[in-house]
């Protein structure tokens, strides 16, 4: 784990090919990121966005090409993934747990998300943007090098969203690789824009 | 180790804040006191019949958390954020297995106490049977996560859970309903090498129940 940790993180997809359900969702799509890239995604309902992001975190299998990740990665998508009956503050421990990241650095990836006022409130009182922001303070608490956040502006209000740029920012100024899909354009200068057309393919 | 003691620390926190630790003593409990209204009053043929009556319910009982077991962790992507940190299908199973039996098999063997007392069992098979579900206990947890995983989003699933556990604990029920014979020795070992080699097994059963559930 710490040969990976050393050495910066990076991302290729070549010539990736995914069927799902019987239907080719992706179709010869080659993506490469390197260290400090923030790649957009965007495209029509259904055109694969979400597929894309499954398949990078190793979710799904390819049907044809390679898909090679190195760096730890963390994704954000419209599950949340946090015990609904704990206060966010355990359920964002637990994770924390798993990833190996102390107390403090998950208080303050609750600070970064603007969250310490409800970190005392069990997770399922909570409003559809303060639970966009707790999965967003998922994954800035798990100090991974990749970040898929799969529609991460819904939901949130202009202060959040500014808060999220932020952070997104920051985490690829520190070498770190993130992929938004998103319909909105992004308000941070993107290293990429990927658009994929209905049949999955880059345009 | 530490991430696997938490996962299985948290299936025991959801089983009990659930109303995991009350559903199944009191469903226990119920057949404890419905089966002497069958029988009847009849001292003699309760101590001889309620040690199998007991194996039933705690059979049955299995079945209860099967719906909460592994549907809610996929549908709030908790199974796809441990997927992501590089565990393995089986290690989430054997870690669900493994708080099962802690999270069931303490609420089980505490009313068969209070059950076996009701029904009025012998206190020499009182002993027997606690063993006997006791070594029992890995394999029900174990079918019980196996068929949560196979049966997790299908409609109808605690139905289907029904008719997929009852055929696979038959090897369970007769070596447990024999070790409640006069010399329980022989069924004890049969019971619980049938038991070791379900436990074995389901973690992988259950693996691949949740790989090929993840789309």
């Amino acid at each position: 784990m710490s040969s990976r940790q050393a050495s910066l993180p990076s991302l290729s997809l070549e010539n990736v090919a995914v069927i799902r359900g019987n239907r080719l969702v992706l179709c010869d799509l080659t993506v490469t990121a390197r260290a400090g890239d923030i790649i957009w995604i965007r495209g029509a309902n259904g055109c694969g966005k979400s597929t894309l992001l499954r398949l990078v975190a190793g979710l799904l299998t390819v049907t044809s090409g390679a898909v090679k990740a190195e760096g730890r990665i963390a994704l954000a998508d419209e599950s949340l993934a946090l015990d609904a009956n704990v206060t966010l503050e355990h359920a964002l421990q637990f994770w924390a747990d798993m990833d190996g990241a102390s107390a403090s650095e998950r208080s303050a990836a609750l600070a970064d998300m603007d969250l310490q006022g409800v970190a005392k409130i069990p997770v399922r009182f909570l409003s559809t943007g303060q639970r966009k922001r707790a999965s967003i303070a998922r994954v800035l608490a798990s100090k991974a090098d990749i970040w898929l956040l799969d529609e991460p502006y819904n939901g949130l209000d202009s202060a959040s969203c500014a808060r999220l740029d932020q952070a997104i920012t920051s985490r690829a100024a520190s070498g770190g690789i993130i992929l938004v899909a998103a319909h909105q354009p992004p308000s941070i200068n993107v290293a990429h824009s990927l658009v994929l057309d209905n049949q999955g393919v880059a345009a | 180790m530490k991430s696997f003691i938490a996962l299985v620390t948290r299936e025991v926190r959801l089983a009990w804040t659930g109303g995991g630790l009350w559903l199944p003593i009191v469903f226990y409990l119920a057949v404890a006191t419905l089966f002497p209204f069958v029988t009847g009053p009849d001292k003699a043929l309760l101590a001889r019949t309620g040690g199998g009556i007991l194996w039933i319910a705690a059979l049955l009982a299995t079945l209860l958390p099967i719906e909460r077991l592994i549907l809610p962790d996929r549908q709030s992507g908790v199974l796809d954020q441990l997927a992501l940190r590089g565990w393995s299908d089986e290690l989430v199973a054997t870690a669900k297995i493994a708080g099962q039996i802690v999270a069931f098999g303490l609420p089980l063997i505490l009313a068969t106490v209070v059950g076996s007392a009701l029904i009025g069992l012998p206190e020499a098979q009182l002993g027997t049977l606690l063993l006997g579900l006791a070594l029992a206990l890995p394999a029900l947890s174990g079918l019980s996560v196996m068929i949560a995983a196979l049966t997790a989003g299908l409609s109808g699933a605690s139905a289907l859970g029904g008719l997929l556990l009852v055929p696979l604990t038959i090897p369970l029920l007769i070596f447990g309903a024999g070790t409640l014979a006069e010399d329980p020795r022989n069924a004890m070992q049969l019971l619980a090498a049938t038991s070791l080699a379900i436990t074995a097994l389901s973690p992988f059963a259950a693996g691949a129940a949740l790989r090929a559930g993840r789309i």
